[in-house]
């Protein structure tokens, strides 16, 4: 059944991908509903096979490693593949009517589309280090050809930007793979967990290579200044797709590798120093997103900012009891499936307001509170979440990093957490200032269909809901895990 | 699931659902949602009065379910519960029927309506939260629901006003969570209880607690209008007058005013607060906010700045009685709570009549309105009178008890402190009450709106009325069972002699 | 054994190169061609890392393999965009205008 399952969620991406290569837009909007009802399905029903049963390695078609490609399904990865199913989808139903389809262009969208997907799963599903390797380029890839979609020469030369940092990153991990390679020949994370006694210089190498490639590719500041070009420009859709769940991919592989590896190659001033980055993305993403003139691009480097938190992981998982190091983990996760809701929520509803005002321009969404109430509306509870404010997913995260933060001593980080909320609320409160002041002369909105309008609403009330069935989605990540099934794969 | 896990349940949905209807109506469906609205006040009020009966009983309704690890989800009605929760759904339908009629006419009312019920369905969270974790959650609704609605005109002095107002309570916000987060790290999930949880801890713990407490205080104080955190109430002013209604008699100072009172009484019990010389000092803020707000109120010369800063100085009298180490203070702050919302709504009530029906805002128009609009003038006198304390009034009761308590406890300065303050309360009301009924009209009212046979709409009239008898009867009938008077004792009761 | 290591450190000198030119350079198409340099290097190291006595080991082989393969992806994904940035803006760098990105976008 299962492997029904995990084909499924593989192979369908790539076989949509090459289908709707043939065909143009239009004909692709129809054959990707159905795809995506299919991956739909088929995540939910790994999720609940997951919840059943525990999670299992998987080796793909029967190939065993090294050469086959392992796959490890556990809680957290089925949660993860479901959360892409969630954003994907809705980008994709989104896109189907945002996107004008006359363009010619556009037939390439759902290509780039599926490959994406099909490298998301593979992401969250790898198991060896070179796998992850391919998906991330697949990933990257993808991402910029939908960037540069368009074609225009600003487009174009944030698409640049945006590959060389992603091709730089992927680069400087794959090194770090081939030393890992060269000392304990196998590239199974389980295995060089096993085989991993002490911190030799060549391995803490190995592992900074791979932090810095992973922190390049996500966007950890100081190293951002790709992202908020590329995010801004591209229509909102991708933007939403991007900021979801592309630069998520990346942390998801550094965190995997920093929770098998890091006890023993880490240091307590790496994982600080990952931590201060952290805290000044936080808190000049977050400034930046103040001062911008653009709707987009205040969106975009709030996601900067957003992704500061993440690296708090490092900090609060390193040398501390293992109950703060699993409240760490689990309000990482959150904001994770969180931001990655409300994100994508805020992009759509963005698209929707550009959409309507005909301008990019914070100021000239005066007035749109008459005209456009829902979308508004929609961004302003994806902004809640942002901020962290109660009952959303945000605020979950939020708590369990307060809580981890003080458990561990480390109260350096409630200052960050609590001051990056107050900076989002700035942020988002600048729009809705914008958008509440009234006008007497412009009534000359444009109306989007009511589809766009519903799809932001969705992802904004799950992205709020969350906080509520907090606990039931931690629950999954504590599923047990068959550990001798890892010795069957990696002989 | 039985009933009593239901009705708090329901308590909260009545208005949470309305508000989501009333979102998704049309904007062009006036009738339908004023229906709408005023059936779901009728149930909630129905819900409160039957919740309220059976706290009296000593059925327990509580609900919890587990939202965070370690963290629950938790509303429980208990007699404190009651008392805030009862104000506000007496208020609400009250200020519903008072918006329907203030708003006619005015664009954006689907979503000023839509956020009302968020508003109040916030409150009803914040009065039946069972921890600190669910009070927090509900607070911070509050704050996000109410900002619509105080920057509802769209006027660049209502955006400014906003931003005020969002700073500062948001701020608080941050500020209440570091205390929450703080106190959760130290103690696990505490849920409210009569006595406190720190009686006989660890005296290693206490200078931490100590400090908790100041954090948490000084979060709440934002909303309760605290000096020198009361800075956005004045200039909150700029929203409309059932907003204003809403912020000052019935959902965010009381917020605030509530949330001290839950820390004060269920999270650190009032002895182990005494023991830790915590009131004190809180006393002294609040006596001084009194006095200050009082002072400040003299020289407002726009009618809703000087209901604001009274406000400021009203809402302290109930942290006052709380600080009064002793059951019958304790009593005077609490039915403080009730009686300072039913008082203080009617003055807003008034000065919207004034604003609507005449186009009166300042305190220097309204020399003669008492002939044009008897009727809103006689509530506004009575409330009036109710602030400053004349016997039988409301503000008398509060009074009374306050110094019964003050006495009790042997704080003779707050005596003083009184006094004080209600000749100050006379010397900036008594003269707005003067020129209303004995100076003569000097000029045409700067912006006059006629109703036929009533002096302004009935939709306008009629909810000062109300409010008005209700202050009178609540003190002429402070000593039956069901006053609010009797039930500050009942729950005082309760958290004296568990 | 030390030839393995020649390789490798042979791999590590190349990634340098690459890396340098890769920051330093302006012309889009010489980055390419830097990152081709740190591409390669990569794999040789990989290669050069991973001889284990008996004889060579196929894995190695067949990453570089793949990872040859991604790099022509890549590359030829590059070497699109380069041309029709070139030819509507006529500039072979990025480094021109300051605000890149920041016009309206969508609008």
């Amino acid at each position: 059944m299962s492997q029904w399952l995990i084909a499924g969620l593989l192979f369908t991406p790539l076989a949509w991908a090459a289908l709707s290569l043939l065909l143009g837009f239009r004909q692709g909007r129809w054959l990707s509903w159905l795809g995506m009802a299919i991956q739909m399905a088929v995540s939910l029903a790994l999720w609940f096979a997951v919840m059943e049963g525990g999670g299992f390695y998987y080796a793909l078609g029967g190939w065993n490693a090294p050469l086959g490609i392992a796959l490890r399904v556990d809680g957290l990865a089925v949660t993860f593949v479901l959360l892409t199913a969630a954003v994907g989808t809705a980008c994709g139903l989104h896109a189907g009517v945002y996107l004008d389809a006359d363009k010619p262009w556009q037939r390439y969208f759902w290509p780039l589309f599926w490959f994406l997907w099909a490298g998301l799963n593979g992401v969250w599903l790898g198991a060896d280090l070179f796998n992850l390797y391919v998906s991330l380029e697949l990933i990257s890839l993808s991402a910029v050809g939908l960037v540069a979609l368009g074609g225009e020469a600003a487009a174009l030369r944030a698409a640049l930007r945006y590959l060389f940092a992603a091709l730089l990153g992927s680069l400087a991990y794959l090194l770090g793979v081939a030393l890992f390679y060269g000392r304990f020949g196998t590239l199974s994370l389980a295995v060089i967990d096993q085989l991993l006694v002490g911190g030799e210089p060549a391995l803490i190498v190995a592992l900074l290579l791979m932090l810095a490639g992973l922190a390049l590719k996500t966007a950890l500041f100081p190293l951002h200044a790709w992202l908020p070009p590329a995010h801004g420009i591209a229509r909102s859709p991708v933007s939403a797709l991007l900021s979801g769940l592309v630069i998520k991919a990346s942390f998801y592989i550094a965190a995997r590798l920093w929770m098998e590896l890091g006890d023993r190659l880490g240091s307590p001033w790496l994982a600080q120093g990952m931590g201060v980055l952290g805290a000044a993305a936080v808190i000049w993403g977050s400034w930046l997103a103040f001062c911008q003139p653009h709707l987009k691009q205040v969106v975009a480097y709030s996601s900067v900012a957003q992704i500061g938190y993440l690296f708090l992981l490092f900090p609060l998982t390193f040398a501390v009891a293992e109950p703060v190091s699993l409240l760490a983990q689990q309000g990482i996760t959150l904001q994770v499936i969180s931001h990655a809701l409300a994100k994508a929520a805020m992009f759509l509803a963005a698209g929707n307001l550009i959409l309507s005002v005909r301008s990019n321009r914070v100021k000239a969404l005066a007035g749109v509170s008459h005209f456009l109430p829902f979308s508004l509306f929609s961004f302003g509870l994806a902004g809640v979440s942002l901020m962290g404010l109660p009952p959303t997913g945000g605020f979950a995260a939020k708590w369990l990093l307060l809580q981890a933060s003080l458990a561990s001593g480390q109260w350096w980080w409630v200052v960050v957490l609590l001051l990056g909320g107050v900076l989002a609320a700035a942020y988002v409160f600048r729009i809705y200032r914008a958008s509440f002041l009234e006008v007497s002369n412009s009534d000359d909105f444009y109306h989007p269909p009511q589809s766009l309008e519903a799809i932001p609403m969705i992802l904004a009330l799950l992205a709020l809901g969350l906080g509520l069935v907090a606990e039931p989605v931690l629950s999954v990540l504590a599923l047990p895990f068959e550990v001798v099934a890892a010795e069957a794969v990696h002989p | 699931m039985s009933a009593g896990a239901l009705l708090p349940i329901l308590a909260l949905l009545s208005s949470l659902l309305a508000a989501v209807v009333i979102f998704a109506l049309p904007e062009t469906s006036h009738r339908l949602r004023t229906l709408v609205n005023l059936l779901a006040a009728l149930l909630k009020l129905g819900i409160v009065a039957v919740m309220t009966w059976g706290v009296f009983q000593g059925i327990d309704f509580s609900v919890s379910f587990t939202m965070l690890p370690g963290v629950r989800f938790m509303l429980r009605a208990d007699a404190l519960a009651m008392l805030f929760a009862g104000l506000s759904a007496l208020l609400w339908l009250l200020t519903t029927i008072y918006a329907v009629g203030y708003l006619e006419d005015s664009p954006n009312r689907s979503r000023f309506f839509g956020f009302f019920s968020l508003c109040v369905a916030s409150t009803m969270g914040i009065a039946l939260a069972g921890n600190l974790f669910t009070f927090f959650l509900f607070y911070e609704m509050l704050t996000l629901s109410t900002y619509p609605l105080v920057v509802h005109r769209g006027t660049e002095k209502a955006l400014q006003a906003g931003r005020n107002y969002i700073i500062y309570t948001l701020g608080g916000g941050v500020v209440l969570l570091l205390g929450i987060a703080w106190l959760h790290g130290l103690a696990g999930d505490l849920a409210f209880r009569e006595t406190g949880h720190f009686q006989g801890s660890d005296p290693a713990l206490h200078g931490q607690l100590t400090l908790i407490f100041v954090v948490l205080i000084a979060g709440l104080g934002v909303k309760a209008g605290m000096f020198p955190v009361h800075g956005w109430l004045p200039q909150a002013m700029v929203a409309p007058a059932p907003v204003s209604a809403l912020l000052h008699a019935v959902a965010v100072v009381k917020a605030g005013a509530f949330g001290i009172v839950r820390v004060v009484y269920d999270i650190y019990g009032i002895d182990f607060a005494f023991a830790l010389g915590l009131l004190q000092p809180l006393a002294w803020l609040a006596a001084f906010t009194i006095l200050y707000g009082s002072v400040r109120a003299l020289t407002q010369i726009d009618l809703k700045r000087r209901l604001a800063f009274s406000t400021i100085s009203q809402v302290s009298y109930i942290i006052l009685g709380v600080t009064l180490f002793g059951p019958i203070g304790t009593v005077g702050g609490l039915v403080h709570l009730l009686h300072q919302g039913i008082m203080k709504i009617t003055l807003f009530f008034c000065a919207g009549n004034y604003a609507e029906t005449l186009g009166v805002h300042r305190v220097d128009e309204l020399d003669g309105a008492g002939a044009r609009m008897p009727a809103t003038s006689a509530a506004f006198t009575l409330a009036v009178l109710g602030m400053i304390g004349v016997p039988p009034l409301a503000g008398f009761v509060t009074k009374w008890v306050l110094g019964t308590g003050a006495l009790a406890a042997s704080m003779e300065w707050v005596i003083l402190v009184l006094l004080l303050s209600s000749l100050l309360n006379a010397a900036y009301f008594l003269p707005i009450v003067y020129r209303l009924w004995f100076s003569p009209v000097v000029a045409p009212w700067p912006a006059e709106r006629r109703w036929g046979r009533l002096e302004t709409s009935a939709w306008l009239l009629w909810p000062p009325l109300v409010t008005t008898l209700m202050l009178i009867l609540v003190g002429l009938l402070a000593a039956t069972a069901f006053s609010p008077l009797s039930w500050a004792r009942l729950i005082v009761v309760r958290m004296y002699l568990p | 054994m030390s030839l393995n290591l020649l390789y490798a450190l042979a791999g590590v000198a190349l990634c340098g190169i690459g890396l340098a030119g890769f920051l330093l350079l302006n012309h889009l198409l010489r980055r390419l061609l830097a990152f081709n340099l740190l591409g390669s290097g990569v794999f040789l190291v990989l290669v050069g890392l991973a001889q284990h006595g008996d004889g060579p080991d196929p894995v190695p082989q067949a990453l570089v393999l793949t990872g040859i393969v991604v790099a022509i992806a890549a590359t030829a994904l590059a070497i699109v965009l380069i041309r029709r940035y070139f030819h509507l803006t006529g500039r072979t760098s990025l480094d021109t205008g300051n605000n890149a990105g920041d016009g309206g976008g969508e609008s």
